[in-house]
Protein backbone atom coordinates (compact mmCIF):
# COMPACT_ATOMS: atom_id res chain seq x y z
CA UNK A 1 0.00 0.00 0.00
CA UNK A 2 1.15 3.73 -0.62
CA UNK A 3 1.37 4.49 3.31
CA UNK A 4 3.88 4.24 5.18
CA UNK A 5 4.37 2.04 8.10
CA UNK A 6 6.67 1.64 11.31
CA UNK A 7 6.48 -1.76 12.71
CA UNK A 8 8.40 -1.56 16.34
CA UNK A 9 9.02 -4.94 18.17
CA UNK A 10 9.69 -5.65 21.83
CA UNK A 11 13.70 -6.35 21.71
CA UNK A 12 14.36 -3.25 19.45
CA UNK A 13 11.71 -1.30 21.89
CA UNK A 14 13.69 -2.06 24.72
CA UNK A 15 17.32 -1.11 23.37
CA UNK A 16 15.81 2.07 22.05
CA UNK A 17 15.13 3.07 25.58
CA UNK A 18 18.05 1.70 26.89
CA UNK A 19 19.51 3.96 24.80
CA UNK A 20 17.64 6.66 25.54
CA UNK A 21 18.25 6.27 29.27
CA UNK A 22 21.53 6.64 28.84
CA UNK A 23 21.53 9.72 27.25
CA UNK A 24 19.40 11.33 29.84
CA UNK A 25 21.62 9.86 32.69
CA UNK A 26 24.53 11.33 30.95
CA UNK A 27 23.22 14.65 30.06
CA UNK A 28 21.39 15.86 33.37
CA UNK A 29 18.19 16.53 30.67
CA UNK A 30 14.93 16.59 31.93
CA UNK A 31 13.49 14.68 29.25
CA UNK A 32 14.01 12.88 25.98
CA UNK A 33 11.68 12.15 23.21
CA UNK A 34 12.03 9.99 20.38
CA UNK A 35 9.25 11.03 17.43
CA UNK A 36 8.29 9.81 13.69
CA UNK A 37 8.01 12.01 11.05
CA UNK A 38 4.04 11.89 11.19
CA UNK A 39 5.04 13.62 14.68
CA UNK A 40 4.10 10.64 16.62
CA UNK A 41 5.96 9.84 19.55
CA UNK A 42 7.87 6.54 19.69
CA UNK A 43 9.12 6.58 23.08
CA UNK A 44 10.09 8.64 26.05
CA UNK A 45 12.61 8.84 28.88
CA UNK A 46 12.79 10.96 32.16
CA UNK A 47 10.19 13.01 33.79
CA UNK A 48 6.59 13.81 31.46
CA UNK A 49 4.17 14.68 34.78
CA UNK A 50 4.17 17.89 33.23
CA UNK A 51 4.00 17.68 29.47
CA UNK A 52 1.44 17.27 27.32
CA UNK A 53 3.45 14.68 25.51
CA UNK A 54 0.78 14.14 22.35
CA UNK A 55 0.92 17.85 21.91
CA UNK A 56 4.73 18.47 21.94
CA UNK A 57 5.47 15.40 19.56
CA UNK A 58 3.22 16.83 17.00
CA UNK A 59 5.13 20.09 17.24
CA UNK A 60 8.20 19.26 17.42
CA UNK A 61 7.82 17.63 13.93
CA UNK A 62 6.41 20.41 12.21
CA UNK A 63 8.82 22.81 13.61
CA UNK A 64 11.04 20.89 12.43
CA UNK A 65 9.58 20.16 8.97
CA UNK A 66 8.77 23.90 9.00
CA UNK A 67 12.65 24.79 9.73
CA UNK A 68 13.81 22.17 6.85
CA UNK A 69 11.68 24.29 4.37
CA UNK A 70 13.45 27.62 5.68
CA UNK A 71 16.31 25.62 5.08
CA UNK A 72 15.64 25.18 1.58
CA UNK A 73 14.86 28.38 0.67
CA UNK A 74 17.94 29.92 1.55
CA UNK A 75 19.77 27.22 -0.62
CA UNK A 76 20.37 25.04 2.95
CA UNK A 77 20.49 21.50 2.21
CA UNK A 78 18.73 21.71 5.95
CA UNK A 79 19.37 22.09 9.17
CA UNK A 80 20.52 18.95 10.72
CA UNK A 81 19.21 20.60 14.37
CA UNK A 82 17.35 23.12 16.55
CA UNK A 83 17.65 24.82 19.74
CA UNK A 84 15.21 26.82 21.67
CA UNK A 85 16.00 28.56 24.41
CA UNK A 86 13.87 29.69 27.46
CA UNK A 87 14.95 31.60 30.69
CA UNK A 88 14.39 28.27 32.41
CA UNK A 89 13.93 25.49 30.18
CA UNK A 90 15.11 24.42 26.56
CA UNK A 91 14.66 22.58 23.44
CA UNK A 92 17.17 20.48 21.27
CA UNK A 93 16.01 18.98 18.54
CA UNK A 94 17.69 16.59 15.79
CA UNK A 95 17.25 14.03 13.51
CA UNK A 96 18.44 10.30 13.89
CA UNK A 97 18.07 7.45 11.44
CA UNK A 98 17.62 10.27 9.01
CA UNK A 99 14.02 10.22 9.58
CA UNK A 100 13.11 10.27 13.18
CA UNK A 101 13.20 13.54 15.51
CA UNK A 102 15.52 13.48 18.89
CA UNK A 103 13.76 16.20 21.39
CA UNK A 104 15.61 16.66 24.57
CA UNK A 105 13.94 18.67 26.72
CA UNK A 106 16.80 20.56 29.61
CA UNK A 107 16.80 22.96 32.05
CA UNK A 108 20.04 24.63 33.77
CA UNK A 109 21.49 21.45 35.37
CA UNK A 110 23.28 21.10 31.96
CA UNK A 111 24.28 22.66 29.11
CA UNK A 112 23.82 22.84 25.51
CA UNK A 113 27.44 21.92 24.93
CA UNK A 114 26.89 18.72 26.38
CA UNK A 115 23.20 17.89 25.29
CA UNK A 116 24.38 18.55 21.89
CA UNK A 117 27.80 16.43 22.19
CA UNK A 118 25.61 13.44 23.91
CA UNK A 119 22.85 13.68 21.49
CA UNK A 120 25.55 13.32 18.59
CA UNK A 121 26.89 10.25 20.42
CA UNK A 122 23.56 8.34 21.02
CA UNK A 123 22.44 9.20 16.86
CA UNK A 124 25.12 6.54 15.87
CA UNK A 125 23.18 3.99 18.13
CA UNK A 126 19.71 4.50 16.77
CA UNK A 127 21.29 4.56 13.32
CA UNK A 128 21.78 0.76 13.71
CA UNK A 129 18.88 0.05 15.09
CA UNK A 130 16.68 1.78 13.32
CA UNK A 131 18.29 0.06 10.08
CA UNK A 132 17.02 -3.28 11.29
CA UNK A 133 13.74 -1.67 11.62
CA UNK A 134 13.69 -0.15 8.74
CA UNK A 135 14.76 -2.68 6.18
CA UNK A 136 12.62 -4.99 7.74
CA UNK A 137 10.61 -6.89 5.17
CA UNK A 138 6.78 -5.98 5.54
CA UNK A 139 4.60 -9.49 6.07
CA UNK A 140 7.55 -11.32 7.61
CA UNK A 141 6.18 -11.36 11.37
CA UNK A 142 2.98 -12.65 12.92
CA UNK A 143 0.29 -10.31 12.13
CA UNK A 144 -1.34 -8.11 14.84
CA UNK A 145 -3.62 -7.09 12.23
CA UNK A 146 -6.15 -9.90 11.66
CA UNK A 147 -9.35 -9.96 10.76
CA UNK A 148 -10.70 -10.54 14.77
CA UNK A 149 -8.56 -7.23 15.54
CA UNK A 150 -10.80 -5.48 12.32
CA UNK A 151 -13.76 -6.69 13.60
CA UNK A 152 -13.21 -5.46 17.30
CA UNK A 153 -11.96 -1.98 16.09
CA UNK A 154 -14.54 -1.38 13.88
CA UNK A 155 -17.30 -2.25 16.88
CA UNK A 156 -14.89 0.14 18.78
CA UNK A 157 -15.43 2.93 16.44
CA UNK A 158 -19.10 2.58 16.22
CA UNK A 159 -18.97 2.71 20.04
CA UNK A 160 -16.36 5.94 20.11
CA UNK A 161 -18.80 8.05 17.45
CA UNK A 162 -22.00 7.43 18.10
CA UNK B 1 2.78 6.46 8.57
CA UNK B 2 1.08 4.11 11.43
CA UNK B 3 3.27 3.55 14.10
CA UNK B 4 2.56 0.13 15.23
CA UNK B 5 4.69 -0.67 18.90
CA UNK B 6 4.55 -4.08 19.76
CA UNK B 7 6.11 -3.07 23.29
CA UNK B 8 4.26 -0.90 24.27
CA UNK B 9 1.67 -2.03 22.49
CA UNK B 10 0.12 1.23 20.82
CA UNK B 11 -1.16 1.55 17.16
CA UNK B 12 -1.03 5.41 15.94
CA UNK B 13 -2.82 6.59 12.35
CA UNK B 14 -2.56 10.01 10.75
CA UNK B 15 -5.60 11.21 9.43
CA UNK B 16 -5.68 14.71 7.34
CA UNK B 17 -8.74 17.08 7.17
CA UNK B 18 -8.26 18.76 3.18
CA UNK B 19 -9.77 21.66 1.49
CA UNK B 20 -10.55 24.65 0.65
CA UNK B 21 -10.21 27.37 3.46
CA UNK B 22 -13.84 28.16 5.30
CA UNK B 23 -14.97 24.59 4.19
CA UNK B 24 -15.72 23.54 8.02
CA UNK B 25 -12.22 21.20 8.49
CA UNK B 26 -11.57 23.23 11.84
CA UNK B 27 -15.37 22.79 12.86
CA UNK B 28 -15.29 19.27 12.19
CA UNK B 29 -12.73 18.54 14.12
CA UNK B 30 -14.02 21.01 17.30
CA UNK B 31 -17.19 19.30 16.75
CA UNK B 32 -15.66 15.84 17.61
CA UNK B 33 -13.53 17.37 20.47
CA UNK B 34 -16.53 18.61 22.47
CA UNK B 35 -18.43 15.47 21.80
CA UNK B 36 -15.95 12.36 22.94
CA UNK B 37 -14.89 12.34 26.89
CA UNK B 38 -11.55 13.65 27.94
CA UNK B 39 -10.39 10.02 28.73
CA UNK B 40 -10.70 9.48 24.75
CA UNK B 41 -9.38 12.65 23.63
CA UNK B 42 -6.29 14.70 24.51
CA UNK B 43 -5.87 18.87 23.50
CA UNK B 44 -6.78 20.65 20.78
CA UNK B 45 -3.86 22.06 19.46
CA UNK B 46 -4.76 24.97 16.85
CA UNK B 47 -2.27 27.36 15.18
CA UNK B 48 -4.03 29.93 13.31
CA UNK B 49 -4.21 33.27 12.78
CA UNK B 50 -6.03 36.31 15.21
CA UNK B 51 -8.82 36.38 12.55
CA UNK B 52 -9.48 32.24 13.68
CA UNK B 53 -8.54 31.46 10.51
CA UNK B 54 -5.57 27.71 10.82
CA UNK B 55 -2.31 29.10 10.05
CA UNK B 56 -0.73 25.56 9.76
CA UNK B 57 -2.97 23.29 11.45
CA UNK B 58 -5.46 22.00 14.23
CA UNK B 59 -4.41 19.00 16.02
CA UNK B 60 -6.42 16.38 18.23
CA UNK B 61 -5.50 13.16 18.99
CA UNK B 62 -8.56 10.88 19.24
CA UNK B 63 -7.71 7.35 21.48
CA UNK B 64 -10.10 4.64 19.89
CA UNK B 65 -9.57 2.09 23.45
CA UNK B 66 -8.03 -1.05 23.77
CA UNK B 67 -8.23 -3.27 20.57
CA UNK B 68 -6.95 -7.10 21.49
CA UNK B 69 -4.39 -5.60 23.75
CA UNK B 70 -3.46 -2.69 21.37
CA UNK B 71 -4.15 1.06 22.40
CA UNK B 72 -5.58 2.39 18.92
CA UNK B 73 -5.14 5.92 18.58
CA UNK B 74 -6.19 8.60 15.33
CA UNK B 75 -4.50 11.56 15.19
CA UNK B 76 -6.67 14.50 13.23
CA UNK B 77 -4.88 16.97 11.59
CA UNK B 78 -6.51 19.69 9.66
CA UNK B 79 -4.68 22.00 7.03
CA UNK B 80 -4.97 25.19 6.33
CA UNK B 81 -7.50 25.82 3.14
CA UNK B 82 -5.95 29.50 1.66
CA UNK B 83 -4.02 29.06 -1.47
CA UNK B 84 -0.94 30.69 -0.07
CA UNK B 85 -0.04 28.41 2.48
CA UNK B 86 0.60 25.64 0.04
CA UNK B 87 3.77 25.03 1.73
CA UNK B 88 2.18 24.10 5.21
CA UNK B 89 -0.23 21.93 3.78
CA UNK B 90 2.28 20.08 2.36
CA UNK B 91 4.08 19.62 5.61
CA UNK B 92 0.83 18.25 6.68
CA UNK B 93 0.79 15.39 4.47
CA UNK B 94 3.89 13.95 5.51
CA UNK B 95 3.04 10.29 6.83
CA UNK B 96 -1.05 10.88 6.43
CA UNK B 97 -2.53 7.65 6.41
CA UNK B 98 -5.71 8.74 5.71
CA UNK B 99 -7.84 11.82 3.97
CA UNK B 100 -10.68 13.51 4.34
CA UNK B 101 -11.76 16.14 1.56
CA UNK B 102 -14.17 18.46 3.34
CA UNK B 103 -16.02 19.95 0.25
CA UNK B 104 -17.93 23.51 0.54
CA UNK B 105 -21.27 22.89 -1.06
CA UNK B 106 -21.94 26.73 -1.71
CA UNK B 107 -21.95 27.05 -5.59
CA UNK B 108 -20.02 30.38 -5.39
CA UNK B 109 -17.41 27.84 -4.05
CA UNK B 110 -17.63 25.04 -6.45
CA UNK B 111 -14.34 25.95 -8.17
CA UNK B 112 -12.57 26.68 -5.30
CA UNK B 113 -13.39 22.79 -4.10
CA UNK B 114 -12.10 21.75 -7.79
CA UNK B 115 -8.82 23.71 -7.62
CA UNK B 116 -8.39 22.54 -3.95
CA UNK B 117 -8.50 18.61 -4.63
CA UNK B 118 -6.25 19.23 -8.06
CA UNK B 119 -3.63 20.82 -5.36
CA UNK B 120 -4.41 17.43 -2.90
CA UNK B 121 -3.06 15.16 -5.83
CA UNK B 122 -0.29 17.56 -6.98
CA UNK B 123 0.71 17.99 -2.79
CA UNK B 124 0.62 13.94 -2.96
CA UNK B 125 2.88 13.34 -5.63
CA UNK B 126 5.54 14.63 -3.24
CA UNK B 127 5.35 11.44 -1.27
CA UNK B 128 4.62 8.83 -3.79
CA UNK B 129 1.27 9.25 -3.06
CA UNK B 130 -1.87 8.71 -4.57
CA UNK B 131 -5.67 9.29 -4.10
CA UNK B 132 -6.32 5.32 -5.33
CA UNK B 133 -3.69 4.38 -2.82
CA UNK B 134 -4.48 5.74 0.24
CA UNK B 135 -7.99 5.96 2.54
CA UNK B 136 -9.54 8.65 1.09
CA UNK B 137 -13.25 10.10 1.74
CA UNK B 138 -15.28 13.03 0.93
CA UNK B 139 -17.54 15.06 2.75
CA UNK B 140 -20.13 17.45 1.01
CA UNK B 141 -20.29 20.17 3.90
CA UNK B 142 -22.59 23.01 4.85
CA UNK B 143 -25.66 21.05 3.09
CA UNK B 144 -27.71 23.48 5.37
CA UNK B 145 -27.64 26.40 3.43
CA UNK B 146 -29.75 28.04 0.56
CA UNK B 147 -27.43 28.77 -2.01
CA UNK B 148 -26.03 24.79 -2.97
CA UNK B 149 -25.06 22.86 -5.56
CA UNK B 150 -26.61 19.39 -6.15
CA UNK B 151 -24.95 16.57 -4.96
CA UNK B 152 -24.81 14.71 -8.29
CA UNK B 153 -23.24 17.97 -9.63
CA UNK B 154 -20.23 17.59 -6.36
CA UNK B 155 -19.98 14.14 -6.98
CA UNK B 156 -19.24 14.41 -10.66
CA UNK B 157 -16.56 17.50 -10.60
CA UNK B 158 -14.86 15.69 -7.03
CA UNK B 159 -15.14 12.04 -6.50
CA UNK B 160 -14.05 10.74 -9.70
CA UNK B 161 -12.70 7.75 -7.88
CA UNK B 162 -16.22 6.97 -6.65
CA UNK B 163 -14.97 6.65 -2.60
CA UNK B 164 -17.50 6.75 0.05
CA UNK B 165 -19.06 10.43 0.44
CA UNK B 166 -20.79 11.83 3.40
CA UNK B 167 -23.39 14.87 3.09
CA UNK B 168 -22.61 16.91 6.44
CA UNK B 169 -23.66 20.35 8.59
CA UNK B 170 -20.56 19.86 10.39
CA UNK B 171 -21.92 22.99 12.70
CA UNK B 172 -24.71 21.14 13.76
CA UNK B 173 -22.50 17.70 13.88
CA UNK B 174 -24.57 16.11 11.21
CA UNK B 175 -22.55 13.92 9.12
CA UNK B 176 -18.98 14.54 11.29
CA UNK B 177 -18.77 11.24 13.38
CA UNK B 178 -20.11 9.18 9.96
CA UNK B 179 -17.07 10.60 7.64
CA UNK B 180 -14.39 10.34 10.14
CA UNK B 181 -15.77 7.02 11.24
CA UNK B 182 -15.43 5.48 7.74
CA UNK B 183 -12.08 6.79 6.80
CA UNK B 184 -10.42 5.18 10.39
CA UNK B 185 -11.98 1.62 8.84
CA UNK B 186 -10.17 2.20 5.59
CA UNK B 187 -7.25 2.89 7.44
CA UNK B 188 -7.17 -0.01 9.48
CA UNK B 189 -8.06 -2.25 6.95
CA UNK B 190 -4.54 -1.02 5.35
CA UNK B 191 -2.53 -1.63 8.34
CA UNK B 192 -0.32 -4.65 8.21
CA UNK B 193 -0.85 -4.89 4.37
N1 LIG C 1 -23.92 27.16 7.64
C1 LIG C 1 -22.85 26.39 7.89
N2 LIG C 1 -21.70 26.97 8.23
C2 LIG C 1 -20.63 26.17 8.48
C3 LIG C 1 -20.72 24.75 8.37
N3 LIG C 1 -19.50 24.23 8.68
C4 LIG C 1 -18.69 25.28 8.96
N4 LIG C 1 -19.38 26.45 8.83
C5 LIG C 1 -18.87 27.82 9.05
O1 LIG C 1 -17.90 28.10 8.06
C6 LIG C 1 -16.86 28.91 8.59
C7 LIG C 1 -15.50 28.29 8.32
O2 LIG C 1 -15.37 27.05 9.01
P1 LIG C 1 -13.94 26.46 9.42
O3 LIG C 1 -14.21 25.19 10.12
O4 LIG C 1 -13.13 27.49 10.13
O5 LIG C 1 -13.32 26.21 7.97
P2 LIG C 1 -11.85 25.66 7.59
O6 LIG C 1 -11.13 26.81 6.99
O7 LIG C 1 -12.13 24.60 6.58
O8 LIG C 1 -11.20 25.14 8.82
C8 LIG C 1 -17.15 29.06 10.07
O9 LIG C 1 -17.75 30.31 10.25
C9 LIG C 1 -18.10 27.94 10.37
O10 LIG C 1 -18.98 28.25 11.42
C10 LIG C 1 -21.98 24.17 8.00
O11 LIG C 1 -22.15 22.96 7.88
N5 LIG C 1 -23.01 25.05 7.76
MG1 LIG D 1 -9.35 25.70 9.67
Amino acid sequence: MGTDELNIFEEEFWKINQVLEKLLRETNARTVLLIDRAGQLITSVGDTSTLDVPSFATLSAADFAATAQLALLIGENAFSTLFHQGENQSIYISIVAEKLILAIVFDKRTTLGLVRIKANQVSKELDGIFKTIFTRIKGSYQKTIDSDFLSEAESELDNLFK
Amino acid sequence: MSLINYASKEINCKIVYYGPGLGGKTTNIKYIYSKITPEQRGKLVSLDTELDRTLFFDFLPVDLGTVKGFKVRFHLYTVPGQVYYNASRKLILKGVDGIIFVADSQIERFEDNIESMENLIENLKEYNLSLDKIPFVIQYNKRDLPNIAPIEELEKALNILKVPSFEAVATEGIGVFETLKAVAKLVLRNLGK
